[in-house]
Parts: C-alpha cells; sequence; structure tokens
C-alpha cells in the first residue's frame, strides 16, 4: 500500500529549557494540529530517541508520549538506532501504514542533551562503538577526522572542500528559523576555528542540541481526506556496516549508505539524477561529500568539486542541506532523520518560504553512528 | 590472559579483528588466532583528537593500521605513542595495562577490557 505523509512540525532546535516529553509533546502536538486530525484517530504512534535513559534516566518515553498526548490506546514503541533512530522511525512508521496495521501513523524524533557537559555528551554517543575502539578512547569525531584526512590525501581534495560545506549550510540555515545557528560563516573562520580531529576543526563538526520533530502517516489513497498538501514516500530502505569502523577495506566508502541509497532508489523507480533536493547527513562536513558519492550523486573522491563550484548551494541544480543540514540546524539526535523530512516536505509543498527551491522529488540519508545503520528515504510531492 | 591484539583467522584465511562469531567475509567459523602485537603493521591513516570523553588522555591521538600476514590484511585501530604521526609510517604494538579509566565514562568497567596495544613508530622508518 502506498504511503502519504500528510502533515510535519518541528520545534526549534537548539539549547532548550524543556526536558524530553515536553520537547516530544510540543512537536507532536503541533503536527496533529497541522493536520486537523483527533488525537484518538491515531492508531500506532513511534518514537525516535537514541538515549533518554543515558541523559536523562528516563525510559519508556513512547509510552509518555501517547499518553500526553491523548492516544491511549493506540500502539506505541521507541525506535532507536542510534543518530539514525529518525530514519528508522520513518521506516517503522511507513512498514505500519504499508503492511495495513494501521491508518493513522504518528512519528516524533527528540533528544535532550545540552543539559550534560561535551565530553559527558561525546562519551553517550561514543558507547555505541565496539570494546575494542572504545577502550582507546574513539570518538564519533574521531572518525570523522580519520576519514577526512584519508579522504583528502587520497583523492587531493583541497581542505577548503570541507569548510565550504560548512559555509553552505550555514548560508542556508540563515533562512530556517527552527535552526540553532541562524548564522552565515565564512571560510576563513571555518579554517581558522580550534582543531577538534585533526584535520577537521571545531566548524566541521554540528552543535549539541535539544529538540524535536514530527511526521504523520496515512494511506496514500486517503490522502487527500486529510489535507491537499502531502507527499508520497517513493522509495525507502535502511543498511547496515561493520560495528568497528576500522574493519572496512575502503574507509572512504560508507556501505550502508550505499546499500540503502540504491534499494531506495530502485524502489521509487528513479536514479541520483531523478532526484531534485536532498537532506544528508551532516553531522561532519565529510560525511556530506562520503554520502554524495555513496548515493550516486558524485563519483568516487570527485563530490568536493560540486560544492566548490555551487551545484549543491541552494540556488544550485542540486540543493544539497536547504535547512542548514544537522551543521547549522542542529544535531537532537533522534530528532534528526524526522527533521530531515520535515524540511523535504516543506520543500515538495512549497512550505519552505526564504529556502524554497523548485523540487518535485527529495532525498534524505540518516546516518546513525559512522555509517553503521543508514535509512535513506526518497519522497515525491502531491502537487 | 590472552593477548589483546589477537586477529581471528576462518578455514578461507579470512583475517579479522576483532573476531566475530561468523567470519564477516564467508560466514565460516574462525578457527585459529594470530597475534599481531610482535608484528610491524603500516599507519593508513591517523587523527589527534582534542576533545575527548571523562578517563581518556587529552590529546588522544589515534591511528588505523594494517598489518599483512601470510597474503591476507587484517586492520585495527588504538592509540600511538607519539603525536608526532604520518600515513604509511612503519609502526609497532606497545603493551599498556590501561588505555583509559575505565571508571570516568559510561561504559561500565567489568564489561570489557581495558589494557591494550598503543602504536610507536619503528625506528629509522
Amino acid at each position: 500500500m502506498a504511503v502519504a505523509i500528510i502533515a510535519a512540525s518541528m520545534t526549534t532546535f537548539g539549547q532548550r529549557d524543556s526536558w524530553l516529553g515536553d520537547l516530544l509533546a510540543e512537536a507532536g502536538e503541533a503536527c496533529l494540529e497541522n493536520a486537523t486530525v483527533d488525537p484518538d484517530a491515531v492508531e500506532h504512534c513511534y518514537v525516535s530517541n537514541m538515549a533518554s535513559g543515558e541523559f536523562e534516566g528516563q525510559s519508556g518515553v513512547m509510552n509518555a508520549l501517547a499518553a500526553d498526548l491523548g492516544l491511549v490506546p493506540a500502539y506505541t514503541a521507541r525506535v532507536d538506532q542510534t543518530s539514525a533512530s529518525g530514519g528508522a522511525g520513518i521506516y517503522a512508521a511507513w512498514q505500519s501504514i504499508a503492511a495495513g496495521a494501521s491508518e493513522l501513523t504518528l512519528l516524533v524524533g527528540g533528544e535532550k542533551m545540552t543539559h550534560v557537559s561535551t565530553a559527558e555528551s561525546t562519551d553517550i554517543i561514543a558507547s555505541l562503538t565496539h570494546p575494542v575502539e572504545y577502550k582507546h578512547g574513539v570518538t564519533l569525531p574521531s572518525f570523522a577526522g580519520l576519514t577526512a584526512r584519508a579522504y583528502l590525501e587520497r583523492y587531493d581534495a583541497p581542505r577548503e572542500s570541507l569548510a565550504e560545506v560548512a559555509v553552505k549550510n550555514h548560508a542556508n540555515g540563515v533562512h530556517n528559523p527552527h535552526a540553532q545557528f541562524q548564522q552565515a560563516v565564512d571560510r576563513e573562520t571555518v579554517l581558522g576555528s580550534p582543531i577538534v580531529a585533526d584535520p577537521l576543526r571545531l566548524y566541521d563538526f554540528c552543535p549539541i542540541t535539544d529538540g524535536s520533530a514530527a511526521l504523520l502517516f496515512c494511506p496514500a489513497e486517503d490522502a487527500t481526506d486529510y489535507t491537499d498538501e502531502y507527499v508520497t514516500i517513493e522509495g525507502i530502505a535502511g543498511a547496515t556496516d561493520t560495528h568497528a569502523v576500522h574493519q572496512r577495506a575502503e574507509p572512504t566508502v560508507m556501505n550502508g549508505v550505499v546499500e540503502s541509497g540504491a534499494q531506495a532508489l530502485e524502489m521509487a523507480g528513479t536514479g541520483p539524477a531523478g532526484i531534485d533536493v536532498a537532506e544528508l547527513h551532516d553531522m561532519f562536513t565529510i560525511l556530506e561529500f562520503l554520502q554524495m558519492e555513496g548515493l550516486g550523486f558524485a563519483e568516487p573522491g570527485r563530490a568536493w568539486e560540486q560544492v566548490m563550484n555551487g551545484r549543491t548551494r541552494r540556488d544550485g541544480a542540486l540543493p544539497i542541506n536547504t535547512s542548514g543540514g544537522l551543521k547549522s540546524k542542529g544535531h537532537p539526535l533522534g530528532a534528526t532523520g524526522v527533521a530531515q523530512a520535515v524540511e523535504l516536505y516543506e520543500q515538495l509543498t512549497g512550505q519552505a518560504g526564504d529556502r524554497q527551491v523548485d523540487a518535485d522529488t527529495g532525498l534524505a540519508c540518516n546516518v546513525g553512528g559512522f555509517g553503521n545503520c543508514v535509512t535513506t528515504t526518497v519522497l515525491e510531492g502531491a502537487r | 590472559m590472552s593477548p589483546t591484539l589477537s586477529a581471528h583467522r576462518c578455514p578461507n584465511g579470512h583475517l579479522h579483528y576483532p573476531g566475530h562469531t561468523v567470519c564477516p567475509d564467508c560466514g565460516a567459523s574462525p578457527t585459529e588466532t594470530v597475534d599481531l602485537s610482535d608484528r610491524e603493521g603500516t599507519v593508513r591513516t591517523w587523527t589527534t583528537n582534542t576533545a575527548t570523553p571523562p578517563g581518556v588522555r587529552e590529546p588522544n591521538t589515534l591511528a588505523i593500521v594494517a598489518f599483512e600476514v601470510a597474503g591476507a590484511s587484517v586492520q585495527v585501530i588504538g592509540q600511538t605513542t607519539t603525536d608526532d604521526i604520518e600515513t604509511g609510517q612503519r609502526v609497532r604494538p606497545v603493551y599498556v595495562e590501561q588505555l583509559r579509566d575505565p571508571d570516568a565514562g559510561i561504559r561500565r568497567s567489568a564489561s570489557q577490557r581495558w589494557d591494550g596495544y598503543r602504536f610507536e613508530p619503528v625506528p629509522g622508518d
């Protein structure tokens, strides 16, 4: 059964006073209101979240949300795929409708992170690593440094091209009222910022963020009962890669991206050239290149040329991260994959305001760990 | 205790570190281990991390090191003994009793080992 997304919402991302339960409720309630749907019509409710127990000492957040939004007795489950929890939540919500198990499914993703120190947050995220990695103090940013060096050395790409990813995505975030940083940065600022994981610097990394985002799903054949502004899920697929990152033969290739991207595009009956706008998981600047190449938007080792020649800017032929990306919008782990689809929903229904691009099809790639779990989704506007 | 730098070899000759229940390449059960601690490897890439989690040295320079064993290649990640490291450099493992403070981070200390090997440049290379 074809599946539609009939409403989308997100909270402001950034440093928030609200705890996770309130953030989830804020996005979830807004989403139901946008669709003018009664809470008791919701049959399934999925919550995408990585680490509410570790960050807050709160488990069972999906049941808490169902009770808070008046969804009881709807079926509910928490979906965890670390940073890819949001994409995995879209997959779960799609399955629930496609299988005929639910006729109205709410997905809410969220994370509350900023109340702990940067070191503590880094450690919580690094707890996804293999014991042989964790004991050496390996963190997600250190994987990015290792991979960025391998990429720059192997392909002789200029360091400035990574900085340009940050410059581009911050320029887009200026126009996103929900973004954590609505502020442009220039190349010199990125290249002059403190080293975090050599050769990468502070501005190559996304911030630590609180926030939540939500989507509402129904069978495509019922979508017009709710709204004329909806998108359909044309393709969706998830894939994994090795747990220990060093066990991959080629450090600059993310096989989870390659697999999930190829399957999602095949299901949509299209290829990379059929995509008009994309939200990629730029937790680190280097990841935008690895995903562009893994998804087929660029040949291996050539993605950096496209950011340098402007093709991926908002006014380019293939706008990437019109939302500002994780880089400037922020990265509340469980919310991120959901928020990627919120941006595509707004772009494909003509509601993206100052960020609006001309697009009929959009692709979101949500990456967990360092490519350990990946979900790729292809959406099409119903306009 | 057994050496902590043991790669697993399956009957088809595939080498992996860490070992898995089944060989990631062919699905066979690994049948032997190969100690890498007395061998030399080559740095494939490296980074110096200056924002480290609780209980981890700062800065923390890490390298992915490739070992060639009887025609098969296996990669290992680990700390280095120096921040002065280069891609392509020859390195050898040096045993360290405790790579990070097991009680400072989020992971339960009893759930895993904390000793292991750092990599030091081979003199004259």
